[in-house]
């Protein structure tokens, strides 16, 4: 548990400062540096599939975000209503912690979850599918209806993309603006 | 020794690249061939197959890298990995219901012809979330080409 600890420590301090820097790309680095402090939570953790998953996209989204922020800085405004903005944000706080503290009593334990639906998978997973790693078991046979709506969000995704950014039907900057 | 018009990166990177790029792409097309067998799987494979695409178009510029898999290819193949993987999955009622796994021979465990349908399902997720990444960041690239 200690490594899981120092893991989510590092993460916070991350986050922290990539909400509190100024310069944008010293932001998107130090997101960069959460998303890898993850990878390593979920290696620690034993889960090689969610690590490697996390971290290629992880390394796509940073590529990305690079080449979007890298010619732009836009400052942050820190001017505004502090007072106010610090007062709502410790009330939630203490409003959030007050009934997560009658919530989370009554979860199982972290590390031992109650398996009622999993069980069965894990037991038959090897001879009803007769793939060795248990994950693609669970998410390409067992649970293949779930992917394949992880699938649809995906391709919504890319043609929403596609369509928003394609050139056809761009106006040019200052020729229509008449 | 940089030429003044040469697109991309300097003389090292582009070294480098042109050593790993079919690295990459082969440890991708590795992690989801055996994404039944290891971890991995489909979705990881797809993205590290893309990234080894984008890194060949960070390092030698966009006009290399669109002749190796243009933008309208990548379209054609992440709508054929999305059909691809609704029609293995309506194949199923072959045998009653949605998903079945309906080879009945599923082969050994362990081995690389196994688990039925699962390394079917892991290609097609792979040609669309590869496809379509790629797809994405080119069309990032193109709107900030036409900015400038």
């Amino acid at each position: 548990m200690l490594e899981i600890n120092i893991l989510l420590l590092f993460m916070i301090i991350g986050a922290v400062i990539a909400v509190e820097v100024k310069d944008l790309l010293s932001s998107v680095v130090a997101v960069g540096a959460v998303g890898l402090g993850l990878s390593m939570a979920f290696l620690v953790l034993k889960a090689p599939d969610l690590a490697i998953t996390q971290l290629v996209v992880e390394l796509l989204c940073l590529i990305i975000l690079i080449r979007a922020t890298i010619r732009k800085d836009l400052p942050f405004s820190t001017s505004g209503r502090w007072l106010f903005n610090t007062l709502s944000t410790i009330c939630f706080l203490a409003i959030f912690l007050t009934f997560a503290y009658f919530a989370l009593k009554d979860l199982p334990q972290f590390g031992k979850p109650v398996m009622r639906v999993a069980k069965t998978y894990v037991e038959e997973g090897l001879s009803k599918t007769g793939a060795a790693n248990i994950v693609a078991a669970i998410i390409l046979d067992f649970r293949g209806y779930d992917t394949l709506g992880e699938a649809t969000v995906l391709f919504t995704a890319v043609i929403g993309v596609l369509a928003i950014v394609r050139r056809i039907g761009r106006k040019k900057e200052g020729k229509n603006e008449g | 020794m940089k030429a003044k018009n040469e697109p991309g990166m300097t003389l090292i990177v582009k070294t480098i690249t042109r050593l790993t790029v079919g690295l990459i792409l082969l440890y991708g097309i590795y992690i989801v061939s055996h994404g039944h067998l290891s971890p991995g799987g489909g979705f990881a494979g797809g993205v590290i197959i893309a990234l080894s695409f984008v890194h060949l178009m960070l390092a030698f510029g966009k006009d290399v890298a669109l002749k190796k898999l243009s933008m309208s290819f990548a379209g054609l193949l992440e709508s054929m990995g999305a059909v691809m993987f609704l029609s293995i999955a309506l194949l199923g009622f072959m045998g009653g219901y949605f998903f079945l796994n309906f080879f009945s021979k599923k082969g050994l465990p362990f081995h690389l012809f196994s688990a039925g349908i699962i390394p079917f399902c892991n290609i097609a997720i792979c040609l669309k979330v590869g496809a379509g990444l790629f797809a994405i960041f080119v069309s990032l690239v193109l709107l900030y080409k036409t900015d400038e």
